[in-house]
């Protein structure tokens, strides 16, 4: 492709050189500049979502509700707790701010994602042990719980785990019983908008619902299947549809159960609950 | 002024890009169940390709011939992540919505085609127009294709109900097909074939004849 365009002396070397470098530098600082300019705004929209999706996960979400403040109140019902994962226990209040003077944390602003990335808060997962692929673990994580007259009524928990483009971030709510769950919701993910994106299908999260994690050994039974559920197979409580045209992506969220709920992530604590 | 009117208004019928010129099909498939997340994404396309034509008309004489393309996709790339970012600060809900498709604006058709055979030639302040112009005909396309869709789809426009689903105890069950991407293609078919029928001039000439059918070999 040759352009015999040699009469202005806008083909030339320096000039190709001055406006490639100039073109680079503006976009630079403009697309710097508006990424400066409005990263508040981005973070406390995401700190926000993520509020939104406790109550999504729990159910407590009604569709009008838009206001900030509104989603703060619902979300001032849940008490949160530190989990340690590493001995497996839920921290009590007293425990958590020593924890939290002792690695200069503030628990209310938490942010377990830096936690995952940061060697000080986090350990390095062997191929073993890392179902999920998510290649460190951090060593605090922040659950919900929501409690009723007659115990507690709601346990959230986070999870995240690779799927085919992305690691998923998501949340998990369990009945009290530790085991039913009532309800998943994933808020961030880059998988393939149609097929692996529909893990955020409202019809698809539902059928997460009254679905029950663990068999009679207390194993980690859940199953995302390919293609339907045989609903009279007596398996059929362990296992959700899959995502047609998304096997990759239904593996990890499978996998991400398997490990966040399994005796590497929250079984222990689970279990507990149930005794 | 009439060169005006027709640089702004001239793509919303007699030279529309998706319905004349084929071009940003995709989105227009992927973003138009519901017409609140169209209208974002008609909005950002709008803005992306008028701004890029005005940059890129206004150094279009220092942009050497070799390197233009990149130039001009490092203005749209720009463009584009900071409109991104600006969704992402004041719509977050429909910018999770539009998700990967406000990114793909970069490789949209309608703004690097425009960038090219418009802002490459023309001074900044009709470049401008002709960005906004275009991206209006984009706009009434997918604004169309939405409207037709989420009201047969789910039954509401712009999320006001206005036929009473069966599911909520009224009459109408929603044509789920028109929520899969492929009622968009039917749609905008349909919509093509009607504007060609309106406006005869569009219709392209047949490039070659389909001839009888025969056993030889092409040489």
């Amino acid at each position: 492709m040759s352009e015999e365009n040699t009469s202005s002396n806008k083909d030339s070397i320096q000039n190709v050189i001055v406006t490639a470098l100039g073109v680079c530098l503006f976009c630079a600082v403009v697309v710097a500049g508006s990424a400066v300019a409005l990263k508040e705004r981005r973070v406390e929209n995401k700190a926000l979502d993520k509020s939104k999706n406790v109550l999504i996960a729990a159910g407590l979400f009604q569709e009008n509700v838009t206001q900030m403040s509104e989603i703060n109140t619902l979300f001032e019902q849940f008490e949160q707790r530190v989990v340690d994962l590493r001995t497996k226990r839920l921290l009590t209040a007293d425990e958590a701010a020593v924890v939290a003077a002792d690695n200069q944390l503030n628990f209310s602003q938490y942010d377990q994602r830096k936690a995952a990335k940061d060697p000080s808060l986090s350990m390095a997962l062997t191929d073993a042990q890392d179902m999920a692929s998510i290649n460190r673990r951090e060593h605090y994580a922040l659950i919900y719980l929501l409690r009723s007259e007659v115990g507690i009524d709601r346990i959230i928990l986070p999870v995240h785990g690779y799927g085919l483009w992305s690691t998923l971030y998501g949340f998990i709510a369990l009945e009290g019983d530790g085991n039913t769950v009532s309800g998943i919701t994933f808020y961030e993910h880059a998988e393939t908008a149609g097929l692996g994106g529909e893990v955020d299908n409202p019809t698809w999260k539902a059928k997460w619902q009254g679905k029950r994690i663990y068999d009679d050994q207390g194993q980690v039974a859940m199953r995302v299947m390919k293609g339907s559920v045989d609903p009279g197979n007596a398996e059929a409580d362990y296992q959700v549809d899959g995502l047609s045209g998304a096997t990759l992506t239904s593996r990890g969220v499978e996998n991400m159960i398997g490990y966040w709920l399994g005796d590497e992530g929250y079984g222990p604590i689970l279990k507990n609950f149930n005794g | 002024m009439s060169n005006v009117k027709e640089i702004l208004f001239g793509p919303l019928f007699s030279n529309n890009p998706i319905g004349l010129q084929i071009l940003g099909i995709c989105s227009a498939l992927a973003v138009t169940t519901k017409m609140s997340v169209a209208i974002v994404m008609c909005i950002a396309l709008t803005v992306v390709t008028a701004f890029s034509n005005l940059f890129i008309s206004m150094i279009r004489n220092r942009i050497p011939s070799s390197i233009r393309i990149i130039v001009q996709m490092t203005i749209i790339a720009s463009l584009v992540i900071v409109v991104d970012q600006v969704l992402g600060a004041v719509a977050y809900d429909i910018s999770k919505q539009l998700s990967v498709f406000v990114g793909l604006i970069i490789t949209n058709c309608i703004v690097m085609g425009r960038a090219e055979a418009f802002a490459m030639q023309n001074p900044p302040g009709l470049s401008f127009l002709d960005g906004i112009g275009n991206g209006l005909g984009y706009s009434v396309v997918l604004m169309s294709v939405a409207f037709i869709r989420e009201l047969f789809g789910s039954g509401s426009v712009f999320g006001l109900e206005v036929l009473p689903l069966v599911t909520q105890g009224g009459w109408y069950t929603p044509m789920g097909m028109m929520l899969l991407p492929p009622s968009a293609f039917f749609i905008i078919g349909l919509l093509i074939w009607a504007l060609r029928v309106w406006r005869k001039e569009q219709v392209e000439a047949a490039e070659f004849k389909i001839g009888p059918h025969t056993a030889m070999s092409h040489s």
